[in-house]
Protein backbone atom coordinates (compact mmCIF):
# COMPACT_ATOMS: atom_id res chain seq x y z
CA UNK A 1 0.00 0.00 0.00
CA UNK A 2 1.13 3.25 -0.91
CA UNK A 3 0.25 6.26 1.64
CA UNK A 4 0.92 9.97 1.12
CA UNK A 5 0.00 12.72 3.11
CA UNK A 6 -0.01 16.44 3.00
CA UNK A 7 3.44 16.32 0.45
CA UNK A 8 5.30 19.82 -0.12
CA UNK A 9 8.27 20.30 -2.38
CA UNK A 10 9.81 23.69 -3.45
CA UNK A 11 12.07 24.40 -5.94
CA UNK A 12 13.42 27.80 -5.51
CA UNK A 13 10.59 29.83 -5.28
CA UNK A 14 8.26 27.66 -7.33
CA UNK A 15 5.89 25.57 -5.15
CA UNK A 16 5.34 22.38 -7.19
CA UNK A 17 4.11 19.53 -4.46
CA UNK A 18 1.45 21.89 -2.09
CA UNK A 19 -0.02 19.58 0.77
CA UNK A 20 -0.18 16.65 -1.77
CA UNK A 21 -2.22 13.72 -0.22
CA UNK A 22 -3.91 10.46 -1.44
CA UNK A 23 -4.05 6.41 -1.12
CA UNK A 24 -3.39 3.60 -3.72
CA UNK A 25 -4.19 -0.05 -2.28
CA UNK A 26 -2.44 -2.90 -3.39
CA UNK A 27 -2.83 -4.27 -6.60
CA UNK A 28 -4.44 -0.93 -8.06
CA UNK A 29 -3.77 0.72 -11.41
CA UNK A 30 -3.91 4.52 -11.09
CA UNK A 31 -2.95 7.21 -13.42
CA UNK A 32 -1.54 10.65 -12.49
CA UNK A 33 -2.53 13.27 -15.24
CA UNK A 34 -2.09 16.90 -15.12
CA UNK A 35 -0.30 19.66 -17.06
CA UNK A 36 3.02 19.33 -18.08
CA UNK A 37 5.48 21.06 -15.42
CA UNK A 38 3.08 20.75 -13.02
CA UNK A 39 4.59 18.59 -10.69
CA UNK A 40 3.70 14.64 -11.34
CA UNK A 41 7.03 13.17 -12.65
CA UNK A 42 8.42 15.22 -9.17
CA UNK A 43 5.77 13.62 -7.20
CA UNK A 44 6.51 9.68 -8.64
CA UNK A 45 10.43 10.11 -7.31
CA UNK A 46 9.18 11.17 -4.36
CA UNK A 47 6.97 7.60 -4.01
CA UNK A 48 10.47 5.75 -4.68
CA UNK A 49 12.27 8.18 -2.59
CA UNK A 50 14.51 9.95 -5.27
CA UNK A 51 13.68 13.07 -3.98
CA UNK A 52 12.85 13.96 -0.50
CA UNK A 53 9.81 16.22 0.04
CA UNK A 54 10.31 19.38 1.84
CA UNK A 55 7.55 18.30 4.54
CA UNK A 56 4.73 15.65 4.48
CA UNK A 57 5.18 12.01 4.73
CA UNK A 58 5.15 8.76 1.95
CA UNK A 59 4.09 5.51 3.58
CA UNK A 60 5.11 2.57 1.44
CA UNK A 61 3.76 -1.07 3.22
CA UNK A 62 3.65 0.58 6.50
CA UNK A 63 7.06 2.08 6.06
CA UNK A 64 7.55 5.60 6.39
CA UNK A 65 10.42 6.03 3.67
CA UNK A 66 10.73 10.36 3.72
CA UNK A 67 13.60 10.33 6.03
CA UNK A 68 15.26 7.19 5.50
CA UNK A 69 19.16 7.04 4.46
CA UNK A 70 19.72 5.90 0.98
CA UNK A 71 21.55 2.98 2.46
CA UNK A 72 17.42 1.68 3.58
CA UNK A 73 16.06 2.88 1.04
CA UNK A 74 17.73 0.16 -1.26
CA UNK A 75 15.58 -2.73 0.69
CA UNK A 76 12.01 -0.34 -0.08
CA UNK A 77 13.26 0.08 -3.95
CA UNK A 78 13.46 -3.67 -4.33
CA UNK A 79 9.41 -3.62 -4.30
CA UNK A 80 9.55 -1.16 -7.16
CA UNK A 81 10.49 -1.15 -10.79
CA UNK A 82 10.42 2.01 -12.74
CA UNK A 83 9.95 2.93 -15.83
CA UNK A 84 11.74 6.32 -16.93
CA UNK A 85 10.26 8.89 -19.60
CA UNK A 86 13.74 8.55 -21.23
CA UNK A 87 13.70 5.07 -20.48
CA UNK A 88 17.38 5.54 -19.00
CA UNK A 89 18.95 2.42 -20.48
CA UNK A 90 23.06 2.43 -19.26
CA UNK A 91 24.57 3.01 -22.51
CA UNK A 92 27.82 1.10 -21.91
CA UNK A 93 25.60 -1.74 -21.48
CA UNK A 94 23.65 -4.67 -23.89
CA UNK A 95 20.01 -4.86 -23.71
CA UNK A 96 20.56 -8.11 -22.31
CA UNK A 97 23.37 -6.39 -19.67
CA UNK A 98 20.75 -3.52 -19.01
CA UNK A 99 17.73 -6.01 -18.32
CA UNK A 100 19.46 -8.47 -15.80
CA UNK A 101 21.19 -5.37 -14.02
CA UNK A 102 19.06 -6.13 -10.82
CA UNK A 103 19.46 -9.79 -10.70
CA UNK A 104 22.96 -9.74 -11.16
CA UNK A 105 23.31 -6.60 -8.34
CA UNK A 106 21.41 -9.15 -6.11
CA UNK A 107 23.84 -12.15 -6.65
CA UNK A 108 20.97 -14.77 -5.73
CA UNK A 109 20.73 -16.07 -9.07
CA UNK A 110 22.83 -18.21 -11.52
CA UNK A 111 23.75 -16.82 -15.06
CA UNK A 112 21.54 -19.71 -16.40
CA UNK A 113 18.50 -18.24 -14.86
CA UNK A 114 19.44 -14.93 -15.32
CA UNK A 115 19.58 -15.25 -19.00
CA UNK A 116 16.19 -17.36 -18.66
CA UNK A 117 14.39 -14.39 -16.61
CA UNK A 118 15.61 -11.88 -19.21
CA UNK A 119 14.66 -13.60 -21.92
CA UNK A 120 11.13 -14.34 -20.85
CA UNK A 121 10.50 -10.33 -20.00
CA UNK A 122 12.19 -9.35 -23.64
CA UNK A 123 9.52 -12.02 -24.69
CA UNK A 124 6.58 -10.76 -22.24
CA UNK A 125 7.47 -7.03 -24.15
CA UNK A 126 7.99 -8.67 -27.74
CA UNK A 127 11.74 -7.70 -28.27
CA UNK A 128 12.56 -11.27 -28.44
CA UNK A 129 16.13 -11.99 -29.60
CA UNK A 130 17.68 -7.94 -28.88
CA UNK A 131 19.87 -9.52 -26.38
CA UNK A 132 22.95 -8.01 -28.24
CA UNK A 133 21.83 -4.71 -29.00
CA UNK A 134 23.36 -1.59 -27.70
CA UNK A 135 20.44 0.73 -26.39
CA UNK A 136 22.00 3.75 -29.54
CA UNK A 137 20.37 0.45 -31.90
CA UNK A 138 17.13 0.93 -30.75
CA UNK A 139 14.07 3.36 -31.29
CA UNK A 140 12.31 5.01 -28.82
CA UNK A 141 10.02 2.79 -28.45
CA UNK A 142 11.78 -0.47 -28.20
CA UNK A 143 14.19 1.47 -25.19
CA UNK A 144 11.24 2.01 -23.38
CA UNK A 145 9.83 -1.38 -23.69
CA UNK A 146 13.41 -2.81 -22.79
CA UNK A 147 13.04 -0.11 -19.69
CA UNK A 148 9.72 -2.13 -18.90
CA UNK A 149 11.67 -5.00 -19.19
CA UNK A 150 14.30 -4.16 -17.07
CA UNK A 151 11.58 -2.95 -14.41
CA UNK A 152 9.66 -5.97 -14.51
CA UNK A 153 12.50 -8.73 -14.61
CA UNK A 154 12.60 -9.20 -10.46
CA UNK A 155 8.84 -9.29 -10.08
CA UNK A 156 8.35 -6.24 -8.51
CA UNK A 157 4.76 -5.61 -6.36
CA UNK A 158 4.97 -2.05 -7.43
CA UNK A 159 5.30 -0.53 -11.08
CA UNK A 160 5.86 3.16 -11.72
CA UNK A 161 5.70 4.90 -15.08
CA UNK A 162 6.87 8.09 -15.93
CA UNK A 163 5.44 9.58 -19.28
CA UNK A 164 5.44 5.88 -20.57
CA UNK A 165 3.95 7.44 -24.17
CA UNK A 166 5.66 10.49 -24.32
CA UNK A 167 6.55 11.23 -27.63
CA UNK A 168 5.75 8.12 -29.40
CA UNK A 169 3.56 7.74 -32.31
CA UNK A 170 -0.19 6.62 -31.91
CA UNK A 171 0.91 3.37 -33.08
CA UNK A 172 3.27 2.68 -30.18
CA UNK A 173 1.89 4.11 -27.93
CA UNK A 174 -0.68 1.56 -27.96
CA UNK A 175 1.66 -0.76 -27.79
CA UNK A 176 3.34 0.42 -24.74
CA UNK A 177 -0.76 1.06 -23.41
CA UNK A 178 -1.21 -2.85 -24.03
CA UNK A 179 1.78 -3.69 -22.33
CA UNK A 180 1.18 -1.95 -19.33
CA UNK A 181 -2.14 -3.80 -19.24
CA UNK A 182 -0.89 -6.82 -19.76
CA UNK A 183 2.00 -6.25 -17.31
CA UNK A 184 -0.85 -5.69 -14.62
CA UNK A 185 -3.08 -8.38 -15.37
CA UNK A 186 -0.12 -11.36 -15.54
CA UNK A 187 1.91 -10.17 -12.40
CA UNK A 188 -0.87 -8.28 -10.63
CA UNK A 189 1.46 -5.29 -9.86
CA UNK A 190 0.28 -1.94 -8.41
CA UNK A 191 1.02 0.64 -10.94
CA UNK A 192 1.07 3.95 -10.95
CA UNK A 193 1.19 5.36 -14.67
CA UNK A 194 1.98 9.31 -14.77
CA UNK A 195 1.11 10.59 -17.94
CA UNK A 196 -0.97 13.56 -19.77
CA UNK A 197 -1.74 11.07 -22.25
CA UNK A 198 -6.11 10.94 -21.98
CA UNK A 199 -6.21 7.56 -23.66
CA UNK A 200 -3.27 6.27 -22.06
CA UNK A 201 -4.65 7.31 -18.87
CA UNK A 202 -8.42 5.75 -19.49
CA UNK A 203 -6.85 2.67 -20.49
CA UNK A 204 -4.62 1.79 -18.18
CA UNK A 205 -5.99 3.63 -14.91
CA UNK A 206 -8.79 2.04 -12.68
CA UNK A 207 -8.55 5.21 -10.80
CA UNK A 208 -7.53 8.74 -12.37
CA UNK A 209 -6.07 11.53 -9.63
CA UNK A 210 -5.76 14.58 -11.33
CA UNK A 211 -2.86 17.40 -10.00
CA UNK A 212 -3.90 20.73 -10.34
CA UNK A 213 -1.83 23.68 -8.74
CA UNK A 214 0.31 21.30 -6.38
CA UNK A 215 -2.89 19.29 -5.20
CA UNK A 216 -4.71 16.69 -6.41
CA UNK A 217 -7.90 18.38 -7.51
CA UNK A 218 -9.97 15.25 -8.50
CA UNK A 219 -9.94 11.56 -7.89
CA UNK A 220 -12.09 8.91 -9.44
CA UNK A 221 -12.59 6.30 -11.85
CA UNK A 222 -12.02 7.27 -15.89
CA UNK A 223 -15.03 7.38 -16.65
CA UNK A 224 -16.03 9.61 -13.42
CA UNK A 225 -13.55 12.19 -14.97
CA UNK A 226 -14.39 12.23 -18.29
CA UNK A 227 -18.04 12.82 -17.40
CA UNK A 228 -17.07 15.56 -14.96
CA UNK A 229 -18.62 18.94 -15.60
CA UNK A 230 -15.94 21.04 -13.25
CA UNK A 231 -14.02 23.73 -15.60
CA UNK A 232 -10.84 22.58 -14.78
CA UNK A 233 -11.46 18.81 -14.73
CA UNK A 234 -13.14 19.71 -18.36
CA UNK A 235 -10.71 21.94 -19.85
CA UNK A 236 -7.87 19.24 -19.16
CA UNK A 237 -9.76 15.92 -20.61
CA UNK A 238 -10.71 18.03 -23.63
CA UNK A 239 -7.32 19.63 -24.01
CA UNK A 240 -9.16 23.16 -24.02
CA UNK A 241 -6.20 25.97 -22.91
CA UNK A 242 -7.07 28.99 -20.48
CA UNK A 243 -6.26 31.03 -23.43
CA UNK A 244 -8.59 33.61 -24.86
CA UNK A 245 -7.94 33.49 -28.48
CA UNK A 246 -8.99 36.90 -30.74
CA UNK A 247 -11.21 36.79 -33.46
CA UNK B 1 29.79 43.69 0.95
CA UNK B 2 30.12 42.05 4.37
CA UNK B 3 26.86 39.85 3.19
CA UNK B 4 28.84 38.95 -0.03
CA UNK B 5 31.64 37.61 1.78
CA UNK B 6 29.57 36.04 4.72
CA UNK B 7 27.69 34.32 1.31
CA UNK B 8 30.93 33.32 -0.09
CA UNK B 9 32.19 31.68 3.13
CA UNK B 10 28.63 29.76 4.17
CA UNK B 11 28.81 28.84 0.59
CA UNK B 12 32.53 27.52 0.33
CA UNK B 13 31.81 25.55 4.40
CA UNK B 14 28.92 23.75 2.78
CA UNK B 15 30.32 22.65 -0.09
CA UNK B 16 33.53 21.61 1.83
CA UNK B 17 30.96 19.28 4.28
CA UNK B 18 29.32 17.97 0.85
CA UNK B 19 32.32 16.87 0.12
CA UNK B 20 33.54 15.02 3.41
CA UNK B 21 30.25 13.64 3.50
CA UNK B 22 30.61 12.09 0.11
CA UNK B 23 33.90 11.03 0.71
CA UNK B 24 32.66 9.59 4.04
CA UNK B 25 30.13 7.38 2.44
CA UNK B 26 32.45 6.28 -0.34
CA UNK B 27 35.09 4.85 2.42
CA UNK B 28 31.94 3.18 4.53
CA UNK B 29 30.57 1.84 1.11
CA UNK B 30 34.23 -0.02 0.70
CA UNK B 31 34.12 -1.66 3.95
CA UNK B 32 29.94 -2.31 3.92
CA UNK B 33 28.95 -3.05 0.19
CA UNK B 34 30.74 -5.48 -2.06
CA UNK B 35 33.23 -4.26 -4.07
CA UNK B 36 32.79 -6.08 -7.91
CA UNK B 37 36.36 -6.76 -8.51
CA UNK B 38 35.12 -7.13 -12.35
CA UNK B 39 35.01 -2.71 -12.11
CA UNK B 40 37.85 -2.47 -10.11
CA UNK B 41 40.03 -4.15 -12.26
CA UNK B 42 38.25 -2.17 -15.46
CA UNK B 43 39.24 1.37 -13.58
CA UNK B 44 42.50 0.09 -13.01
CA UNK B 45 43.23 -0.60 -16.51
CA UNK B 46 41.62 2.39 -18.00
CA UNK B 47 43.59 4.53 -15.12
CA UNK B 48 46.94 2.60 -15.15
CA UNK B 49 47.69 1.17 -18.56
CA UNK B 50 45.81 3.80 -20.72
CA UNK B 51 47.88 6.85 -18.75
CA UNK B 52 51.28 5.62 -19.43
CA UNK B 53 51.83 6.62 -23.05
CA UNK B 54 51.15 9.92 -21.44
CA UNK B 55 53.08 9.54 -18.05
CA UNK B 56 56.37 8.55 -19.98
CA UNK B 57 56.57 11.20 -22.10
CA UNK B 58 55.63 13.61 -19.09
CA UNK B 59 58.28 11.80 -16.95
CA UNK B 60 60.85 11.59 -19.60
CA UNK B 61 60.76 15.13 -20.93
CA UNK B 62 60.39 16.65 -17.52
CA UNK B 63 63.69 14.46 -16.30
CA UNK B 64 65.36 15.75 -19.28
CA UNK B 65 64.83 19.50 -19.10
CA UNK B 66 65.45 19.26 -15.16
CA UNK B 67 69.20 17.32 -16.06
CA UNK B 68 69.84 20.09 -18.84
CA UNK B 69 69.02 23.39 -16.65
CA UNK B 70 70.84 22.00 -13.65
CA UNK B 71 73.49 21.14 -15.64
CA UNK B 72 73.82 24.32 -16.91
CA UNK B 73 73.53 26.28 -13.55
CA UNK B 74 76.21 23.64 -11.23
CA UNK B 75 78.73 23.89 -14.33
CA UNK B 76 78.98 27.61 -13.78
CA UNK B 77 80.09 26.40 -9.76
CA UNK B 78 82.05 23.10 -11.01
CA UNK B 79 78.78 20.86 -9.75
CA UNK B 80 78.23 19.11 -12.93
CA UNK B 81 78.18 15.60 -11.19
CA UNK B 82 75.76 16.53 -8.55
CA UNK B 83 73.44 17.15 -11.37
CA UNK B 84 71.67 13.45 -11.23
CA UNK B 85 71.54 13.82 -7.85
CA UNK B 86 69.00 17.00 -8.01
CA UNK B 87 67.24 14.99 -10.53
CA UNK B 88 66.72 11.85 -8.75
CA UNK B 89 65.24 13.54 -5.19
CA UNK B 90 63.29 16.22 -8.14
CA UNK B 91 61.45 13.24 -9.47
CA UNK B 92 61.16 10.71 -6.41
CA UNK B 93 59.98 13.19 -3.93
CA UNK B 94 57.96 16.50 -5.84
CA UNK B 95 58.29 16.19 -9.80
CA UNK B 96 57.24 12.40 -10.44
CA UNK B 97 54.15 12.33 -8.33
CA UNK B 98 52.68 16.11 -8.97
CA UNK B 99 52.99 15.81 -12.89
CA UNK B 100 51.98 12.18 -13.23
CA UNK B 101 48.38 13.40 -10.87
CA UNK B 102 48.23 16.27 -13.00
CA UNK B 103 48.23 14.20 -16.45
CA UNK B 104 46.02 11.92 -14.78
CA UNK B 105 43.71 14.65 -13.38
CA UNK B 106 43.46 15.71 -17.06
CA UNK B 107 43.34 12.66 -19.10
CA UNK B 108 41.07 10.11 -16.48
CA UNK B 109 39.75 12.64 -13.49
CA UNK B 110 37.70 15.30 -16.73
CA UNK B 111 36.70 11.61 -18.16
CA UNK B 112 35.39 10.48 -14.67
CA UNK B 113 33.18 13.86 -14.18
CA UNK B 114 31.78 14.09 -17.95
CA UNK B 115 30.83 10.37 -17.82
CA UNK B 116 29.20 10.23 -13.92
CA UNK B 117 27.81 13.61 -15.21
CA UNK B 118 26.09 12.67 -18.38
CA UNK B 119 24.51 9.45 -16.39
CA UNK B 120 23.16 12.12 -14.01
CA UNK B 121 21.77 14.44 -16.61
CA UNK B 122 19.89 11.24 -18.98
CA UNK B 123 18.66 9.66 -15.56
CA UNK B 124 20.84 6.89 -15.77
CA UNK B 125 22.04 6.83 -12.12
CA UNK B 126 18.76 7.31 -10.43
CA UNK B 127 17.85 4.18 -12.85
CA UNK B 128 20.72 2.42 -10.29
CA UNK B 129 18.91 3.46 -7.15
CA UNK B 130 15.23 2.48 -8.58
CA UNK B 131 16.79 -0.91 -9.42
CA UNK B 132 18.27 -1.09 -5.51
CA UNK B 133 21.65 -0.54 -5.98
CA UNK B 134 23.86 2.28 -4.19
CA UNK B 135 25.13 4.73 -6.98
CA UNK B 136 28.42 4.99 -4.88
CA UNK B 137 29.44 1.33 -3.91
CA UNK B 138 28.41 1.01 -7.85
CA UNK B 139 30.02 4.18 -9.40
CA UNK B 140 32.60 5.59 -7.10
CA UNK B 141 33.88 3.15 -5.28
CA UNK B 142 35.68 1.61 -8.11
CA UNK B 143 36.93 4.23 -9.54
CA UNK B 144 38.30 5.77 -6.16
CA UNK B 145 40.10 2.37 -5.50
CA UNK B 146 41.24 2.20 -9.02
CA UNK B 147 42.81 5.59 -8.62
CA UNK B 148 44.49 4.48 -5.81
CA UNK B 149 46.00 1.41 -7.02
CA UNK B 150 47.03 2.98 -10.25
CA UNK B 151 48.20 6.55 -9.26
CA UNK B 152 51.52 5.20 -7.18
CA UNK B 153 52.10 2.58 -10.01
CA UNK B 154 52.31 5.76 -12.23
CA UNK B 155 53.80 7.68 -10.37
CA UNK B 156 57.03 5.05 -9.86
CA UNK B 157 57.15 4.48 -13.29
CA UNK B 158 56.95 8.07 -14.13
CA UNK B 159 60.03 8.18 -11.55
CA UNK B 160 62.51 5.62 -13.26
CA UNK B 161 61.94 6.98 -16.62
CA UNK B 162 62.20 10.29 -15.61
CA UNK B 163 65.17 9.69 -13.97
CA UNK B 164 66.68 7.63 -16.56
CA UNK B 165 66.04 9.92 -19.38
CA UNK B 166 67.79 12.56 -17.07
CA UNK B 167 70.94 10.35 -16.55
CA UNK B 168 70.79 9.99 -20.58
CA UNK B 169 71.05 13.56 -21.34
CA UNK B 170 73.28 14.24 -18.57
CA UNK B 171 76.10 11.92 -19.43
CA UNK B 172 75.43 11.27 -23.02
CA UNK B 173 74.17 14.78 -24.43
CA UNK B 174 76.15 17.27 -21.78
CA UNK B 175 79.07 14.97 -21.28
CA UNK B 176 79.01 14.52 -17.52
CA UNK B 177 80.97 11.90 -15.81
CA UNK B 178 78.88 9.09 -15.24
CA UNK B 179 81.14 7.92 -12.46
CA UNK B 180 80.75 10.79 -10.08
CA UNK B 181 77.39 11.02 -11.29
CA UNK B 182 75.89 8.10 -10.40
CA UNK B 183 77.98 8.07 -6.95
CA UNK B 184 76.01 11.21 -6.01
CA UNK B 185 72.86 10.37 -6.86
CA UNK B 186 73.09 7.02 -5.04
CA UNK B 187 74.72 9.47 -2.19
CA UNK B 188 71.83 12.34 -2.28
CA UNK B 189 69.50 10.14 -2.65
CA UNK B 190 67.38 8.15 -0.09
CA UNK B 191 64.46 5.54 0.01
CA UNK B 192 62.21 8.16 2.03
CA UNK B 193 62.42 10.09 -1.14
CA UNK B 194 60.65 7.49 -2.99
CA UNK B 195 58.45 6.61 -0.40
CA UNK B 196 57.44 10.19 0.09
CA UNK B 197 56.60 10.22 -3.54
CA UNK B 198 54.17 7.21 -3.64
CA UNK B 199 52.59 8.17 0.04
CA UNK B 200 51.55 11.62 -2.26
CA UNK B 201 50.94 9.98 -5.20
CA UNK B 202 48.20 7.78 -3.31
CA UNK B 203 46.94 10.80 -1.20
CA UNK B 204 46.65 12.87 -4.36
CA UNK B 205 44.63 9.69 -6.49
CA UNK B 206 42.20 10.23 -3.22
CA UNK B 207 41.79 13.67 -4.57
CA UNK B 208 41.09 13.62 -7.73
CA UNK B 209 38.94 10.64 -7.43
CA UNK B 210 36.69 12.18 -4.49
CA UNK B 211 36.38 15.64 -6.52
CA UNK B 212 36.00 14.36 -10.24
CA UNK B 213 33.64 11.98 -9.14
CA UNK B 214 31.68 14.37 -6.68
CA UNK B 215 31.33 16.68 -9.22
CA UNK B 216 30.01 14.05 -12.09
CA UNK B 217 27.88 13.21 -9.53
CA UNK B 218 26.12 16.64 -8.32
CA UNK B 219 26.11 18.34 -11.71
CA UNK B 220 23.52 20.73 -13.50
CA UNK B 221 21.12 20.31 -15.84
CA UNK B 222 22.08 19.56 -19.85
CA UNK B 223 25.20 19.70 -21.59
CA UNK B 224 26.10 22.83 -19.77
CA UNK B 225 25.97 21.43 -16.32
CA UNK B 226 27.97 18.79 -17.46
CA UNK B 227 30.78 20.84 -19.29
CA UNK B 228 30.74 23.04 -16.55
CA UNK B 229 31.17 20.20 -13.98
CA UNK B 230 34.00 19.00 -15.79
CA UNK B 231 36.06 22.04 -16.30
CA UNK B 232 35.26 22.77 -11.84
CA UNK B 233 36.60 18.88 -11.73
CA UNK B 234 40.07 19.59 -13.37
CA UNK B 235 40.56 23.28 -11.97
CA UNK B 236 39.72 22.16 -8.45
CA UNK B 237 41.74 18.94 -8.21
CA UNK B 238 44.55 20.50 -9.97
CA UNK B 239 44.80 23.53 -7.24
CA UNK B 240 43.97 21.05 -4.42
CA UNK B 241 46.75 18.61 -5.76
CA UNK B 242 49.14 21.88 -5.74
CA UNK B 243 48.32 23.19 -2.62
CA UNK B 244 47.93 19.77 -0.67
CA UNK B 245 51.73 18.96 -2.12
CA UNK B 246 53.32 21.84 -0.31
CA UNK B 247 51.66 20.80 3.06
CA UNK B 248 52.58 17.17 2.52
CA UNK B 249 56.08 17.81 1.70
CA UNK B 250 56.28 19.94 4.79
CA UNK B 251 54.65 17.02 6.78
CA UNK B 252 56.54 14.01 4.89
CA UNK B 253 59.92 16.10 5.49
CA UNK B 254 60.24 18.14 8.43
CA UNK B 255 57.23 16.23 10.94
CA UNK B 256 57.28 12.56 10.26
CA UNK B 257 61.14 12.34 9.02
CA UNK B 258 63.22 15.25 10.13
Amino acid sequence: MIKVCDLKKRFGSHQVLDGVSFQIERGESVAIIGRSGGGKSVLLKHLIGLLTPDSGQVVIDDEEITRMSERKLIDVRRKFGMVFQSAALFDSLNVEENVGFALRQRGQVSEKEIAQKVAEALDMVELSGTQNKKPSELSGGMRKRVGLARAIVYRPEIVLYDEPTTGLDPVVSDSIDQLMLRVCARMQVTSVVVTHDMRTARRVGQRVLLLHEGKIYFSGTAEEIFKSVDPVVYRFVNGISETKHEA
Amino acid sequence: MRSFFQKWFADALQTLGTITLFFWETVSSIFRGKISFQHLLYQVYFIGVKSQSVVVVTGAFTGMVLAAQTYFQFHKVKMDTATLAVVSVSMSSELGPVLTALMVVGRVGAAMTAELGTMRVTEQIDALRTLATHPIEYLVVPRLLGTLIALPLLTGEAIVVGISAGYLVGVYLLGIDPTYSWANMIRYSHAQDIVNGITKAAIFGGILATLCCYKGMTCGEGAEGVGKATTEAVVNSSISILITNFFLTLLLTRLLYP
